[in-house]
């Protein structure tokens, strides 16, 4: 059992989404930082897609009155911890990045929606009761652990994994629709994140770009990562509890290696935009699932 | 970028994990259906690795893993389930009708007097020119369970709130422009409130989550 005794600023729980809901409007949530959620529960015998708690910026407190095997997992460290029977753990300030997962040994145990423990926020589902956590609260712990608690991950594969400040992107289905000048100022131009973001989307600001005139959108189903530049000329970084479908256009999209990086960007972060080929995109995520999925990244 | 040109859908690079299939112009009804009977197809035609479908007015966005398959390898078979035979005539999504129930005007269509007033026609007018039309779902999106519904006459064209409300109960039936919907969840909105039903739009523990889905058929009932 775990007692909340301060959730922080937004504690959720989390695995690894929920697909296939997308013709109810409903879009995929999970861990906004996956390889972390992966890496903790990998390091305590826990299949990678089980569910633990999403902290964001503050950490927060929680008491275990039967203890239990825990990581805490970010960017820069993964270790497990120990709990006796009536300890209490203090977890963060989150650091560096903005988000850290509070994984369990056995998981999280809460009422599945279409196969996932993930919160939807905006669609007050899944998880704790489809809500951020609050003092009081009280969670199960699952029987998820198949494996043996490992030690730690490596630092060099931690270095590896490290979150990128400069996101990979792919062109999007609307880059033409951008002076080149706009393009080549997306693209060489330094966006500041907004505090205006959340799990739907990271708010950028910085150089306004323009369209080109006459084109009309018709709204259209909107993938994760993709970087729409609304009505400002500023663009926002679709995220895992984002709209399904959108009417601005899409200058670009991150690549699916770089997400967990924008998982990790904190009000104030600047980032870079750096254009790759789909072909590099592909070649990219399959290295870093490979790295994932082997036994090298355990000390 | 263009992928696969096929007969009557252009395959669009969207995402190193999504695929954006273009069936045309979004004014012309054949090529909404064309969207739904796609969707439909997409759906049963087991495609290993397929993560979601987000149909839309004139596009499907079929999103994938990219670890458990390739932009290639879902190229190919988006383009064999969508040239696969289901029987049902291609153009005419076959339809489902559902029936939501009208509380219209008072409390729960406090616009209702306004939107009448602005047509130069009786509250009743508004409700019977409302509920006397089928509608089409087109798609889900903007939230979880909000359907994009076509078909409001003309004569009940009526523009947004100037300052959207900070709360818009579960359930209320609105009119933006061109447009009309029945919000799932409260949440802040600007559209004209005309009425609200007590349907539940989204349920999450239900299956299909949505009650209304792409395709469906619409009627409301003043009550």
């Amino acid at each position: 059992m775990i007692v909340v005794q301060n959730p922080g600023a937004f504690t959720t729980v989390q695995d690894l989404g929920r697909p296939m809901q997308g013709m109810s409007g409903v879009s995929r949530a999970g861990a906004a930082d996956p390889v972390s959620l992966r890496l903790g529960n990998r390091l305590l015998g826990n299949p990678e897609n089980a569910s633990a708690l999403e902290m964001t910026l503050l950490g927060g407190t929680f008491v275990f009155p039967e203890g239990a095997v825990v990581a805490i997992a970010g960017p820069e460290s993964v270790r497990p911890v120990h709990l006796q029977p009536g300890e209490t753990l203090r977890a963060g300030p989150i650091q560096p990045g903005v988000r850290g997962y509070l994984c369990v040994r056995g998981g999280i145990e809460v009422p599945l929606i279409a196969g996932s423990a993930s919160t939807h926020v905006p669609g007050n589902m899944g998880g704790f009761e489809g809500r951020p956590l609050r003092k009081l609260d009280t969670l199960r712990i699952g029987t998820a652990a198949v494996g043996a608690v490992r030690e730690g991950i490596r630092p060099e594969i931690l270095a590896k994994l490290a979150p990128r400040r400069t996101l990979r992107v792919t062109l999007g289905p609307q880059a033409d629709w951008f002076p080149a000048d706009a393009l080549a100022q997306f693209l060489t131009g330094t966006y500041t994140v907004s505090n205006n973001s959340n799990r739907l989307g990271v708010r950028l600001d910085g150089p306004a770009l323009s369209l080109q005139n006459g084109a009309e959108m018709t709204t259209e189903g909107v993938p994760l990562g993709a970087i729409q530049i609304t009505a400002g000329g500023l663009p926002i970084i679709l995220f895992v509890d984002q709209q399904t479908t959108g009417g601005y256009p899409k200058i670009a999209n991150v690549v699916t290696v770089d997400l967990p990086s924008v998982g990790q960007l904190r009000p104030g972060d600047q980032v870079r935009f750096e254009q790759i080929d789909p072909a590099h995109a592909h070649q990219l995520i399959r290295e870093r699932e490979a790295l994932l999925k082997s036994e090298e990244i355990f000390l | 970028m263009l992928l696969k040109q096929l007969a009557d859908a252009r395959l669009l690079y969207s995402s190193d994990q999504s695929v954006l299939v273009d069936f045309g112009s979004p004014k012309d009804p054949a090529t909404r259906h064309r969207v739904i009977a796609a969707a439909r197809k997409l759906a049963a035609f087991s495609i290993p690795g397929l993560v979601n479908l987000h149909p839309a007015y004139a596009t499907v966005l079929v999103v994938f893993d990219p670890v458990l398959t390739s932009a290639d390898e879902i190229v190919g078979r988006i383009a064999l389930a969508l040239a696969a035979h289901t029987g049902e005539p291609e153009t005419t999504a076959p339809c489902r009708l559902v029936e939501i129930p009208v509380q219209y005007g008072g409390e729960d269509g406090p616009d209702l007097g306004w939107v009448a007033e602005h047509h130069r026609m009786t509250p009743a007018d508004v409700i019977e020119r409302h509920s006397s039309v089928d509608y089409e779902v087109c798609f889900l999106g903007f939230a979880p369970g909000f359907a994009y519904l076509t078909g409001l006459p003309e004569s009940l064209e009526t523009p947004r709130l100037d300052s959207p409300r900070k709360l818009v109960p579960a359930g209320s039936v609105g009119i933006a422009g061109r447009q009309t919907g029945v919000y799932p969840a409260a949440s802040p909105g600007g559209w004209r409130l005309i009425g609200r039903t007590t349907l539940e739009m989204f349920h999450p523990a239900r299956n299909p989550m949505s009650l209304l889905q792409p395709g469906d058929t619409v009627r409301f009932l003043p009550l």
